[in-house]
């Protein structure tokens, strides 16, 4: 039990939860950093990094170079990290990293069932629900009931692999490329790949919905 | 350890529910507590199993009860107990009471990108073969651990097929105890009705990736 539980009960009734975390988490930086075991100037690069230049759009060059270079996509295919490495993405939560393709018979979704595991350097830190009990939950026994949550239903026939990350392999969903963009450049498809297309929770953006 | 954390399966949940635009933190103390924990294994010494189980290690109310980054927040600080770092009376009084303790390393804004470049590979040198090939059949033990492990409980006891080979990592379960004991690691996938009955879905197929230990063959 840590000794959060019992901060509540002497706080007065107008100090929200998050006010009270908020203080919290301010005195433990303050502790740390006058031990000397932190210095808050990297704690700002590390926020910076994460919210700035870590992020979907990443994977979205993977996937956009992929659809438009089959060298590469077959290099992917056979071994991600390097070919991921290649265009600058490494390092912390992908460290090993694997891309599964879907093909019009097979769709790809990625859980991770006992905490969060996901691709940071391709898609950033993940995002509220994946991190919660319901998409924890429910993705390896009803992944058709997820998608219908995430508001679309797979064409009949289509079957499911789920990929429950539950070792330090990280799993990136090449999603398929949407008709109509014979000819578009790299960039112009990156503006296509979602980041839920590249979890499996959802599809890529078609051609008339990007200006 | 068969905690809450260990949800693959279980039927308390309602919907997910996808937040439109969702920033990256949602609060500032989320984007410290965040950074803290990076930033503390270094001075700290633990690794990423560890810290696992520390968040995992908690009651079951605890753990649901609390947010993702309060729960990353009450593992660092059973870690920092744990080893003499910060005392619990000074995370009380917010302030430092005694005495830093010496630490061999700590994480400078200079070295922030070449370690997040660097990360923690898990992957070791093979000492010998691998038992299972791809296509094999094989089953996922019974075990049930009071201590750290990545066997999710919804596929223990089930027959599946080796996928793939990732070569030899770390064994979390020991790793998260200061043995990096490395095994082979494979993909094992499981058919829907083979985990959830006749009423699982059977144009689902879904993988874990287990270390050997946790397999026999079937």
């Amino acid at each position: 039990m840590t000794s959060h539980d019992h901060d509540h009960h002497h706080h007065d009734h107008d100090h929200s939860e998050l006010s009270e975390t908020q203080l919290r988490v301010r005195a433990l930086e303050t502790i740390l950093t006058e031990k000397g075991y932190l210095d808050p100037a990297a704690l700002d690069l590390l926020i910076e990094t994460y919210e700035t230049k870590v992020g979907p759009r990443n994977g979205a060059h993977v996937v956009a170079r992929a659809w438009s270079d089959p060298a590469f996509r077959a290099r992917l295919l056979e071994d991600a990290t390097p070919a991921i490495g290649e265009l600058g993405y490494a390092g912390r939560q992908g460290e090993h990293l694997v891309a599964v393709e879907n093909t019009p018979r097979l769709h790809n979704m990625v859980v991770c069932t006992l905490c969060s595991c996901y691709p940071w350097p391709v898609l950033g830190l993940p995002p509220v629900w994946y991190k919660s009990a319901p998409y924890r939950s429910k993705a390896v026994k009803d992944p058709r009931g997820v998608l219908a949550d995430f508001g679309f239903e797979l064409p009949a026939g289509t079957d499911i692999r789920v990929w429950d990350s539950t070792a330090e392999i990280r799993y990136l969903v090449l999603p398929m490329r949407p008709a109509g963009t014979e000819g578009w450049s790299e960039e112009r498809l990156a503006d296509l790949v979602t980041r839920d297309s590249m979890i499996g929770t959802g599809l890529p953006k078609q051609p008339h919905e990007v200006a | 350890m068969d905690g809450a954390h260990d949800m693959g399966g279980v039927a308390w949940s309602g919907p997910v529910r996808p937040e439109p635009n969702e920033p990256v933190f949602h609060a500032e103390w989320e984007r410290r507590a965040f950074a803290i924990t990076l930033a503390m294994a270094m001075p700290g010494g633990w690794n990423i199993d560890m810290s696992r189980f520390a968040r995992e290690n908690r009651p079951a109310e605890d753990y649901l009860g609390m947010s993702y980054y309060q729960i990353w927040l009450a593992g660092l600080e059973q870690l920092m107990l744990e080893r003499g770092l910060v005392a619990a009376d000074e995370i009380e009084a917010g302030k430092p009471l005694h005495p830093a303790k010496p630490v061999a390393r700590t994480l400078s804004r200079d070295a922030v990108a070449a370690m997040l470049h660097r990360g923690g590979p898990t992957e070791r040198e093979a000492k010998g073969p691998a038992r299972f090939a791809v296509g094999d059949r094989v089953r996922t033990r019974m075990i049930h651990p009071p201590t750290h492990t990545r066997l999710p409980r919804y596929v223990r006891g089930h027959i599946g097929t080796v996928e793939m080979l990732h070569g030899v990592h770390v064994f979390p379960d020991s790793n998260s105890l200061g043995q990096e004991n490395p095994q082979w690691l494979y993909t094992v996938t499981f058919d829907g009705r083979e985990l959830w009955g006749p009423d699982g879905d059977a144009s689902v197929k879904t993988s874990v990736d287990a270390w050997e230990s946790y397999l026999e063959p079937a």
